[in-house]
């Protein structure tokens, strides 16, 4: 047997969600202190883009940057220096459903704006631009599995790599037209930073391994259908130990036969 | 790092299918490219088409079946690769072994197909579309673990045209990391609408074959293909080894590369620091040439402030076309080529090289003693990624 992989340290939180409207504000709720209540949607216009950007983003990408922008507020790392992993399930289907009805017309008429948004990398290209990032940086997919897959990746190049890492996952309900085919409950996103070393004030320490085993659920019924009703609020029994701050075990969906388990200590 | 084997790799594109045909065809400096409409009524380009993919999966797999599956398990039937993998099993196990697929688009013709036959009026897709199993961009990576039994790590990975690059990349590190111990990578991509009428919304696709390098290149021809490795850290045989892998991202615009190339450098700068090599080690480079304008001048800027005028760079894209998502994964396999077999090869359809380019554009291909390449793939929203390969020692 391999020793087990060091640890990973979790330097800062975003979220964005339903009644889940940033870290400071969710911190409670998913500790317990607080219920969690159904807050009203804003629209959100990410903050670091520049103009031209921040008008051609499109849901998906300003989706990634709410979590994102989140956790950049609470942390004095300087996010240029940081790799970056996007991981979403589906990126942005508003932009692959307009595409597929103008391919459908006679005409086809495709938005270059359209197609160079349609790049599942979408998000992670905004966010070099936004925070002037030459890191390496990607973005990966897997279904259900997205939030572990974009943590196996942010995992890798920590301790594979040796870099600090901003890892965001982030999912947008489809238009109606998809909906039918891969439904999803509502618009959410989490962002982490992870490094190698605790720094300051670092959240919690979590060992990462994989393993065939049953993916956990938030206790709380309303949590819970967020969790299954996004890819990226898969994440949300990492963020629920962390805000507890105990030590905790949590499964996250990633692959089949093949689990992202989680062992969570306080800092 | 440590050089890691590859022990096993295929390749399957518009030049036929597996590794001999591709290299008949460098040799021959036969092109796979073809002109007319891959699908009726489309725009008349040139198109690199893999062949025999009108045929629908087998029935076990039917749920499965779309155009990019039936190229991704075309290409894994070549060159005895199922085969290798099995063997890889039976030494590490199932659990132990990563897979990491690139692709840019999976199976979103099955969309395309969807889109044009549904029910306008109940705003309806037909039943038969299933994105789960077709247009997701994690459905490679789920049907290459389907095929092969693997239950270990699996990582889809989409940065446009330098997906299949950066598996190479991501499976090295998580074999240091321990959440593997070897791994399968590779790209697949087939052709489609969105990417054709997508690359020519900004006017990035040639009327005539591409020329890479070229003073008169117009842009892209548009290919489609499928390639997988084993990367085996134990391989103790001769093979070919991953050398380095340098990953960067332009900030710079979401569809034109930055024109001084800096994230370019970047990329080629890190393949060789973590080789522990200095550029005159570089026999060979594979760059990604895509014959877009904007592409083949940064690039070269790149390539001649980090490495002079005089190593010798080709695009092989005159062979393959674009292949996009499964490009980093087609010139891993040239490159791979390169090396075992001697071979530089030529930038085919360049006539009249461009005089802006001061790289060594290679005209005639050649025999030479071959060590070590190194090959760019880069993509939209500046994600970049370059690979060095040489032997294992």
């Amino acid at each position: 047997m391999k020793p087990p992989m060091k640890p990973i340290y979790i330097r800062a939180v975003g979220v964005a969600a339903p009644g889940l409207q940033g870290w400071a504000q969710a911190r409670p709720v998913l500790a317990g202190a607080q219920p969690w209540q159904a807050l009203a949607e804003t629209p959100y216009a990410p903050q670091l883009l520049p103009p031209n950007e921040r008008r051609r983003a499109p849901p998906g990408v300003r989706q990634a940057f709410r979590a994102a922008e989140d956790a950049q507020s609470a942390c004095s790392m300087d996010f240029s220096q940081l790799a970056a992993v996007f991981a979403s399930s589906d990126s942005d289907l508003t932009v692959m459903d307009r595409i597929n009805r103008a391919l459908a017309e006679p005409v086809r008429a495709v938005s270059p704006t359209d197609f160079h948004n349609s790049v599942h990398n979408a998000a992670a290209g905004y966010w070099s631009i936004a925070v002037g990032c030459r890191q390496p940086s990607t973005a990966v997919g897997g279904y259900d599995g997205s939030f572990a897959m974009g943590l196996v990746e942010a995992a890798a190049l920590v301790h594979g790599d040796g870099l600090d890492v901003l890892l965001v996952a982030f999912d947008v309900p489809p238009p109606p037209l998809l909906a039918a085919c891969r439904p999803l409950a509502c618009a959410g996103s989490i962002a982490l930073v992870l490094g190698s070393e605790p720094g300051a004030g670092a959240l919690a320490r979590l060992h990462l391994s994989l393993a065939d085993a049953a993916e956990s659920s938030m206790p709380d019924a309303d949590l819970e259908a967020l969790r299954v009703g996004n890819p990226a609020l898969r994440g949300l029994p990492l963020l629920q130990a962390i805000a507890r701050g105990g030590a905790a075990r949590v499964v996250l969906t990633y692959a089949s036969a093949c689990n992202a388990v989680l062992e969570v200590e306080p800092a | 790092m440590n050089a890691l084997a590859i022990s096993h790799y295929t390749v399957t594109t518009a030049c036929g299918p597996g590794k001999a045909a591709l290299l008949q065809a460098l040799r021959g400096g036969r092109s796979g490219l073809r002109h007319g409409q891959f699908e009726a009524g489309a725009i008349d380009s040139w198109f690199g088409e893999v062949a025999g993919l009108g045929q629908p999966l087998p029935p076990q797999h039917a749920a499965w079946d779309c155009r990019v599956n039936r190229l991704l398990a075309a290409s894994l039937q070549q060159d005895g690769f199922s085969e290798a993998v099995a063997a890889l099993r039976q030494r590490y196990g199932a659990a132990r072994i990563g897979v990491f697929v690139g692709t840019s688009t999976s199976g979103v013709q099955q969309a395309e197909f969807a889109y044009r036959d549904r029910n306008r009026a109940g705003n309806r897709l037909p039943d038969w579309f299933d994105y789960r199993r077709s247009q997701s961009i994690h459905v490679p990576a789920e049907f290459a673990r389907l095929l092969l039994g693997l239950s270990g790590c699996c990582m889809s990975i989409s940065t446009a045209c330098s997906s299949s690059a950066k598996v190479f990349a991501a499976a090295a590190r998580a074999i240091r990391a321990g959440l593997c111990d070897a791994a399968v990578v590779g790209g697949v991509d087939s052709l489609c609408l969105t990417t054709l009428y997508g690359f020519n919304s900004l006017q990035l696709v040639s009327a005539e074959i591409c020329r890479p390098a070229d003073a008169r290149r117009k842009g892209i021809s548009i290919g489609e293909a499928g390639g997988f490795a084993i990367i085996d850290p134990q391989w103790s045989g001769p093979a070919p080894a991953l050398l380095g892998y340098g990953e960067s991202g332009d900030a710079h615009h979401m569809s034109t590369p930055d024109p001084e190339g800096r994230g370019a450098q970047a990329a080629m700068q890190g393949a060789l620091d973590r080789a522990g090599l200095a550029p005159t080690a570089v026999d060979y480079i594979n760059l990604h040439g895509t014959a877009t304008q904007a592409n083949d001048l940064a690039e070269d800027r790149a390539v001649c402030a980090l490495f002079g005028e005089a190593v010798p760079c080709s695009s092989t894209k005159g062979w393959t076309g674009h292949t996009l998502g499964a490009a980093g994964m087609v010139e891993a396999a040239i490159a791979m080529l390169c090396i075992e077999q001697g071979l530089i090869p030529q930038s085919l359809n360049t006539e009249v090289p461009d005089p802006q380019l001061h790289g060594a554009i290679v005209r005639q291909t050649h025999q030479a003693t071959v060590e070590r390449v190194l090959s760019n793939s880069f993509g939209f929203g500046g994600s970049n990624c370059s690979l060095l390969f040489g032997r294992l020692v």
